[in-house]
């Protein structure tokens, strides 16, 4: 509630909406931003301290879970782990089959770390709003925000990294040539006045991918973080678990299905860099 | 929205789980997933195998029995013509037997009959003897008279 640290309704969400950023203050010292203003001022050479260190945390328990089960996995008798990691991969395997014609022994993983890991991330929505932050107050750690897919640098570094590896992959198997005739000659044609043109809209067409990836996982994870936290700055304490229920069971379809269509995307994208036109 | 260092972090720590998971996490999964689909095809066929064997075993198995009938019945039959001639057999010996011994008991009587005759004559003769000594009152000289006697006893 707002009322018991004093602060009003706007403060508390604004207070909720801000990273804990370590970087190097106006007067040349290093430290964490305690203002909107101070984060501007520490530009790029800047990290975010929360959303990184659960970002790393929740892919290490992806991780570790999953090699857990991978370490132990046998042709018998599956065990309880085991039997939802063989269904995760599974599940992924055969979406991968349907969607990817190439071979490539890279896509099928990396499927399963995108889907699980952003999975892991749009979950921690599903933690009370306070419950971390105010945890983490104890300690004197001014800000907190749990919920690493909020942030749109945990969302441009994992479809900026697709986009690398669609580049990559264009290059790989199209050769530079391939790739850079694409950019040049398509959609219209190959003549010399229409490469601006060609150019532009291939460019456009390649940089909108990641944008809109990120663009879509940031905007649904606020979107639904946001409404957690004005239940809990608007509402009276005893009757919050209602709205906070029903809409947690909504997220979780929202968590899940997000976490699917960047993994889908992430798929087809890389299917698409894998064909010549 | 403050564009930063954590864009770069997060692609660092993308690539690194990424690469984890391509080496360490997917391969001896699916590795088991693809060897267990394997057993279990396996599994299955033998199962099939199994189940074609047992059918053509229980088919042999009736092919067995319905002989086994067959030669049961041809035995139970010799074995009945068998008991047939024995009994048939038996019968005639005994009726042999039966004949000797039935013409055996008829010779011992005829000769118990004869011999009891030749007694009886032998008594009469000397009844009739001592009854003639009676009557004559006097010793008879048995060997002038044994042919008279003889013949009386023949007679009788």
């Amino acid at each position: 509630m707002s009322s018991e640290h004093g602060q009003t309704t706007g403060e508390y969400i604004q207070h909720h909406l801000t990273n804990l950023t370590y970087g190097q203050h106006a007067d040349g010292s290093w430290g964490i931003a305690h203002s909107a203003e101070e984060v501007k001022e520490m530009g790029f050479a800047a990290i975010n301290l929360d959303t990184m260190g659960w970002s790393i945390v929740l892919g290490a328990l992806f991780i570790i879970l999953f090699r857990l089960a991978a370490r132990k996995a046998t042709s018998g008798v599956p065990g309880g782990l085991q039997n939802f990691v063989e269904y995760m991969v599974e599940v992924i395997d055969n979406i991968v089959k349907e969607s990817f014609h190439g071979k490539n022994d890279l896509i099928a993983p990396l499927a399963l770390t995108i889907f699980v890991w952003i999975f892991l991330m749009n979950a921690m929505d599903l933690v009370p709003v306070d419950f971390i932050p105010r945890f983490f107050a104890l300690f004197g750690v001014p800000y907190m925000k749990v919920v690493p897919s909020t942030d749109p640098n945990i969302t441009f570094g994992l479809s900026i990294s697709v986009l690398c590896l669609m580049i990559f992959y264009s290059i790989k198997v199209k050769g530079f040539g391939g790739f850079t005739g694409e950019l040049l000659f398509q959609p219209f044609g190959k003549n010399i006045f229409l490469i601006p043109a060609n150019l532009f809209l291939e460019t456009m067409g390649l940089v909108v991918k990641p944008i809109s990836l990120a663009l879509r996982l940031y905007g649904n994870m606020l979107a639904g973080e946001l409404v957690f936290i004005i239940i809990a700055a608007m509402l009276p304490l005893w009757i919050q678990w209602l709205p906070y229920f029903a809409w947690a069971l909504l997220h979780l379809l929202i968590i899940t299905i997000q976490a699917f269509v960047f993994m889908m995307l992430t798929i087809v994208y890389l299917s698409m860099a894998h064909e010549s036109h | 929205m403050n564009p930063n260092a954590t864009l770069i972090g997060q692609m660092i720590a993308f690539a690194i789980f990424v690469a984890f998971c391509v080496k360490f996490v997917w391969p001896p999964i699916i590795n088991a997933l693809r060897e267990r689909q394997a057993n279990i095809a396996d599994g299955l066929a033998a199962a099939e195998r199994g189940r074609r064997e047992h059918e053509l075993s229980e088919e042999r198995a009736k092919e067995v029995l319905k002989e086994a009938k067959v030669e049961a019945s041809k035995i139970l039959s010799l074995a009945q013509n068998q008991g047939d001639r024995l009994i048939e057999e038996a019968k005639e010996t005994a009726m042999i037997e039966h004949n000797r011994i039935v013409q055996s008991g008829h010779t011992e009587v005829q000769q118990e009959l004869n011999q009891a005759k030749q007694a009886l004559r032998e008594q009469v003769a000397s009844i009739s003897l001592a009854a003639a000594e009676r009557i004559l009152e006097r010793e008879v000289d048995v060997k002038a008279h044994s042919d008279v006697l003889d013949d009386l006893a023949a007679q009788i």
